[in-house]
């Protein structure tokens, strides 16, 4: 007894379907075809769907720029699928493969649990060896290298991607068969990402940020060149253009709002609490072993996950951080960074749910801040790592338009019988609300500022305890989409339940002055 | 089955909300939920207290002597105590349909109240287990698209709970917006 509602299906915007049969490919084409037909049933989308393919078909051989030009050996395998025309109409899609160096991808996963073991057990590893003859350890090879090659084949060859009018497609699998349709007008974020290998080898992954997808809906890996001209089609059809000319809007002009100098990012990551942290407890724990245990074993097997940690939120924070750059573009926010991995995401416009602004207790004197900032069915998290308060503010004014961030003196506290609730801490909240956000900060010594505008807000709780209540203080709690709730703390609960009631009224209304999804429509 | 709806501040008999002027002057009309609920959470107390509390007192009276058998007054202790805080809690829930939100409040001690936006429903689900089914209960429960929303009411007739299901679906459908 479940009713979706229709139209308001944004938690369910990934389709998927698998198919646990074996069918052969040509079946597979046919009934995709059928279901393509029925979907797009107008004359005039088929007039478009046609137009579309022989715009690729013309690209291909033409356009010096694209994709095909880039990788001979994926045009080659460019599939036409036209067996629409036996279901009734000529309604084809273009099916694409991924790049050919793909099945590779997980070559290394054997060699690396070979090493592994023979790391870890190095004894068992020597006896295994000197058993192994070079008949068996030959014939074992050739029935491994081949297998293996195969499968990484057949996985590649069985996965295919094709862009429609409205919805990405990825086709995997041979026995059980998954097709993933994400709709294009529910992108909230894209990613493209280049680890170090994949940079040496001139691909990339691409990723659809939408809520709902997992790990699977990503296409790794695609030619560098097919990549960013699949990105820039992908958010031109997103952004509402015609699907003709949707292939040759091109990469949207960028302009750059804002890099970090690798000086003030390493400033910044010795001036982090946790930095600290992480590299004393490496000091001192395996000290404290030592002294306590002295067995070598144990105070290895602590310091090195424990150095290991100590690294990650130093050397590797900055490594991941390096170089960032923030853009903006008509098809939303550009954030570029990595020193070794090259990640660049983008965030159309209207996609963004709650931004926080942390103040650092060590980075206060220098005025810098970090901003945050969360998307629904994305993963990342962070806008600017390090930047000083104005320039973040700047940044925060083009990322939510007509928004500008409360200052300090803006923020109501709550009333001062509300240290017998939180003692000490009670200074540190703090609520402002404004036409477009709903700011509410916590935190005394890490100030942590989170704004969400109006028109993100999912739903809004007032909460009261039986102590909070004798103090005639309550707690009102507004939910986003990106499975956040920012919350007022503290506040006078006579004012708590105005502004419950003010908040769902604002919610709603914000709403109507919102962008619409396809944002150039 | 016989079922009471209680009204708040509006005074309407029915949960039925019309449209009406009552409304727009801001008033929520609040209705509280079926008293089968509430006899039905009783119910359920007693049926897992009362044999707990008997069990206890026989077994420890029988075989670590009389005095120990006073342990037995714990679990009849939380009977009593819990027999009116059922009924506290069961008057503390009501909803209210507004024109373009709905309104849940809820708990005695700590108490919540939720708006969810009618824009902003996902799903609506109507679920009735096996004992709230005996009792001819089913629960609406609203999803948005954030899973921190709460917005769940226990306990419904089943024809209210469809009605209200049906209504919101509407609602939702009208007013319908996007992330």
């Amino acid at each position: 007894m479940t009713v979706p509602i229709p139209g308001a299906d944004d938690a369910m915007s990934t389709t998927r379907n698998t198919t646990p049969e074996p069918r052969t490919a040509a079946e597979q084409g046919t009934a995709a075809e059928q279901g393509t037909a029925a979907e797009q049933g107008t004359a005039a989308e088929q007039r478009t769907a046609a137009e579309h393919q022989a715009a690729a078909e013309d690209r291909g051989a033409a356009d010096p720029r694209s994709a095909a030009e880039d990788l001979p050996a994926a045009a080659a395998e460019q599939r036409v699928d036209l067996d629409g025309e036996i279901s009734g109409g000529p309604v084809a899609v273009v099916e694409q493969r991924l790049h050919p160096v793909t099945p590779l991808r997980r070559a290394w996963a054997p060699v690396a649990v070979v090493i592994g073991w023979a790391v870890h057990d190095p004894d068992g590893a020597q006896r295994q060896l000197t058993r192994l003859d070079p008949s068996t350890l030959l014939i074992g090879l050739a029935v491994l290298v081949p297998a293996a090659a195969l499968y990484g084949f057949l996985t590649w060859w069985f996965t295919h991607f094709a862009v429609t009018e409205s919805e990405l497609r990825i086709r995997t699998g041979l026995l059980f068969r998954r097709t993933a349709h994400i709709r294009l007008e529910r992108i909230q974020a894209v990613d493209l990402t280049r680890p170090l290998l994949a940079r040496i080898a001139g691909v990339a992954k691409l990723r659809l940020d939408v809520v709902g997808t997992d790990k699977k809906d990503e296409l790794a890996y695609l030619g560098e060149g097919t990549a960013r001209a699949l990105r820039a089609e992908l958010l031109a059809r997103a952004a509402g253009f015609a699907p003709d000319t949707a292939q040759d809007v091109g990469e949207a002009p960028e302009r750059q709002l804002l890099k970090v100098p690798p000086g003030v990012l390493a400033v910044s990551l010795v001036l982090t609490g946790a930095t600290w942290g992480t590299l004393l407890a490496a000091v001192v724990v395996p000290s404290v072993l030592w002294i306590a245990t002295e067995s070598l074993w144990t105070v290895l097997a602590t310091a090195l996950p424990l150095l290991g940690a100590a690294g990650a939120s130093s050397v590797g924070r900055f490594v991941g951080e390096y170089d960032w750059t923030v853009g903006e573009s008509p098809d939303g926010l550009r954030i570029d960074h990595g020193l070794l991995d090259r990640t660049h995401e983008t965030v159309p416009p209207g996609r963004v749910q709650t931004v926080r602004i942390v103040e650092p207790l060590l980075w206060r004197r220098r005025g810098w801040v970090r901003v945050e900032l969360d998307v629904a069915g994305s993963s990342n998290s962070v806008l600017i790592p390090v930047a000083p308060r104005e320039v973040a503010e700047s940044v925060i004014a083009r990322v939510l338009p007509g928004a500008h961030v409360p200052d300090t003196a803006a923020l109501a506290r709550p009333p001062a019988r509300a240290r017998w609730c939180v003692p000490l801490w009670w200074k540190g909240y703090g609520l402002a609300v404004t036409d477009t956000v709903f700011a509410a900060r916590q935190g005394l010594l890490r100030r942590q500022l989170a704004l969400v505008p109006h028109a993100k807000v999912q739903s809004v709780r007032l909460a009261q305890g039986p102590w909070e209540r004798f103090k005639h203080v309550a707690d009102v709690h507004v939910d986003t989409g990106a499975n956040k709730t920012v919350t007022a703390r503290l506040r006078d609960a006579t004012e708590a339940a105005a502004l419950l009631h003010a908040q769902a009224e604002r919610s709603r209304t914000g709403r109507r002055e919102a962008l619409p999804d396809r944002w150039m429509a | 089955m016989d079922t009471v709806c209680r009204t708040y501040a509006g005074g309407m008999e029915t949960g039925t909300v019309e449209d009406g002027a009552e409304r727009a002057q801001g008033e929520p009309v609040w209705t509280g939920l079926p008293r089968g609920l509430l006899r039905m959470r009783r119910l359920l107390l007693v049926v897992w207290l009362g044999p707990i509390a008997i069990g206890t007192g026989v077994l420890l009276g029988w075989l670590a002597g009389p005095g120990w058998a006073a342990f037995a007054l714990l679990p009849l202790g939380l009977l009593l105590w819990g027999w009116p805080m059922l009924g506290r809690n069961w008057r503390s829930w009501r909803y209210a349909e507004r024109a373009d939100d709905l309104l849940i409040s809820r708990g005695v001690l700590w108490r919540e109240e939720t708006v969810v936006p009618y824009g902003r429903m996902q799903l609506v689900e109507v679920t009735s287990g096996p004992v709230e089914r005996h009792f001819g209960l089913a629960s609406v429960q609203l999803h948005t698209a954030a899973a921190a929303t709460d917005a769940r009411i226990p306990g419904l007739d089943p024809e209210e709970a469809e009605r209200l299901r049906d209504r919101l679906t509407q609602l939702g459908e009208a007013r319908s917006a996007g992330l």
